[in-house]
């Protein structure tokens, strides 16, 4: 291959980029190529065995803080620690500092419910969203009924529902996992954890993990659970099979595509290099 | 100015303070946040409305796109407030109900969610050919970038434990040991920025939050 078709390699139509993507994102869903997931990470791990080593019963809050656009990344690992928390009969109770999850947590939580036979304010409270950020997080630290106006997401007063009479601040919540595309999880850890002890964990989209990898490693977090990865290795974890098993195979291939791309690209552009210093070293 | 420095000082006081009358102050002031924080939404919302409003009437470029986005408006509001979530529930209680109906949550799922999603996934598009054209290893600091990027993608996938099983562990140690020192000098650096521009505010050497 000469010098001048390999500079090529440094000019092709973004176009043709696109349609690789589509197909290597779509032939495999439609092929049902599996591959396996591998072995966990110990940031997912870390997470896991918090969670299961917590006395049953403990109540867990799941701050579910992602909207829709980060929903296949977030969705998965959200429904695998609520399945983790009802095979540990722990009692959940989900939150959101964010308007767009406040239905997001009907579609993470309610399905897990029905089909592990939980009950509705028994095993799950559904406190729904309040806005106030900051403020939010501070307050439950002193009194979540109140934060809340005794009411949860579905109209029901708080001190009625059987799970919360023994949940009244952050001292009766034994985890925390907050799952979020936003710089949420350092205001929880900056207030929650530091002023109010509150023991936490994160599950975030890949492009935030290595954010928050420095505050697993100072035990601020009990552990990360990182983008669709992390989510199918919880799902291999609590034996489930989830969108974030089935979206390893795309994303294998996507990646391998785009790795394909830079090597293409760094090729045609030494090529590129090679043919202008030749070209110099020969008018002078 | 006033105002910020009083509040500053009396928040900064009454963290070390533990009187009754201190965390009752603390507590009042959360709620009044608490309350700020709803009505910025009525104040994003009327923002909202204001822009597309007055794109519709000058008739601008794309003002179809603001009609659009006023009639999804609407339809939310309307859907979940006055459409009742079962058959024989009122108009009226529903208006009172703080639970969504059925049709509501269908909106949501049917209509927001993958629309929000696609948006949020043409991005692999974009950074496949972003990648592509801009991930040159020009000199040694960019091959160093290029090299660790290409383990860390491939790690992140089943792949890259197929190709070599230490794989995913060279992604935890590039994760764990450089990368959290790296971030942390920038996470101490964030902090202090933080402090000092605080201290600023508070003592009305930084005015740009008055417009000024």
């Amino acid at each position: 291959m000469g010098l001048s078709t390999l500079r090529q390699l440094e000019r092709i139509d973004r176009r043709w980029i696109y349609l690789a993507v589509f197909l290597a994102v779509v032939i495999p869903f439609l092929t049902g190529l599996k591959l396996p997931v591998g072995t966990p990470s110990p940031a997912a791990v870390a997470v896991y065995e918090a969670i299961d080593k917590l006395p049953e019963g403990s109540v867990v809050m799941l701050a579910i803080d992602y909207g829709p656009a980060s929903m296949p990344e977030l969705e998965p690992m959200a429904k695998a620690v609520a399945r983790h928390c009802f095979q540990r009969n722990h009692r959940v109770l989900a939150m959101t500092l964010n308007p767009e999850a406040a239905l997001m947590i009907r579609r993470a939580v309610d399905p897990v419910l029905e089909e592990m036979g939980k009950e509705y304010g028994v095993d799950y409270v559904d406190a729904g969203f309040k806005p106030g950020g900051l403020a939010v997080i501070l307050g439950m630290g002193r009194d979540i009924h109140k934060v809340y106006g005794n009411q949860d997401a579905r109209g029901n007063a708080l001190s009625a529902l059987p799970m919360m009479r023994g949940v009244k601040t952050y001292d009766d919540i034994a985890l925390m996992t907050d799952f979020a595309a936003s710089n949420l999880p350092f205001t929880w850890i900056g207030f929650a954890h530091e002023r109010y002890g509150l023991r936490m964990a994160a599950g975030v989209t890949a492009v935030m993990a290595t954010d928050l990898y420095p505050y697993w490693k100072s035990d601020q977090l009990v552990g990360v659970i990182n983008g669709m990865k992390g989510a199918a290795e919880y799902e291999q974890l609590v034996g489930a099979t989830g969108w974030g098993t089935l979206g390893m195979s795309s994303q294998s291939i996507a990646h391998l595509l785009i790795i394909l791309f830079i090597v293409m690209g760094n090729v045609g552009y030494l090529a590129g290099r090679r043919h202008r210093d030749a070209g110099r070293s020969g008018s002078a | 100015m006033a105002l910020g420095f009083l509040a500053g000082i009396f928040m900064l006081v009454q963290f070390f303070v533990p009187h009754e009358s201190s965390q009752a102050a603390y507590e009042l002031l959360l709620e009044w946040a608490r309350i700020i924080g709803a009505f910025a939404f009525v104040l994003g919302i009327g923002s909202l409305f204001r822009n597309h409003l007055d794109k519709i009437r000058r008739r601008r470029k794309d003002a179809g796109y603001s009609i659009v986005t006023l009639v999804a408006f609407f339809a939310m509001v309307i859907v979940g407030i006055f459409i009742p979530a079962t058959r024989d529930q009122s108009v009226g209680d529903a208006m009172l109900t703080v639970d969504t109906g059925a049709s509501f949550q269908w909106l949501f799922d049917n209509v927001q969610v993958p629309l929000d999603a696609t948006m949020f996934g043409l991005l692999a598009f974009f950074i496949a050919s972003a990648a592509y054209r801009t991930f040159r290893a020009r000199n040694f600091e960019a091959g160093l970038l290029l090299v660790t990027a290409v383990i860390i993608m491939l790690a992140r996938v089943p792949i890259g434990e197929m190709i070599h099983a230490k794989l995913p562990n060279l992604y935890e140690w590039i994760m764990q040991y450089p990368a959290v020192a790296g971030k942390r000098g920038i996470i101490f650096g964030a902090a202090l920025g933080s402090i000092a521009t605080s201290l600023r505010i508070i003592l009305g050497i930084e005015r740009s939050h008055l417009g000024g």
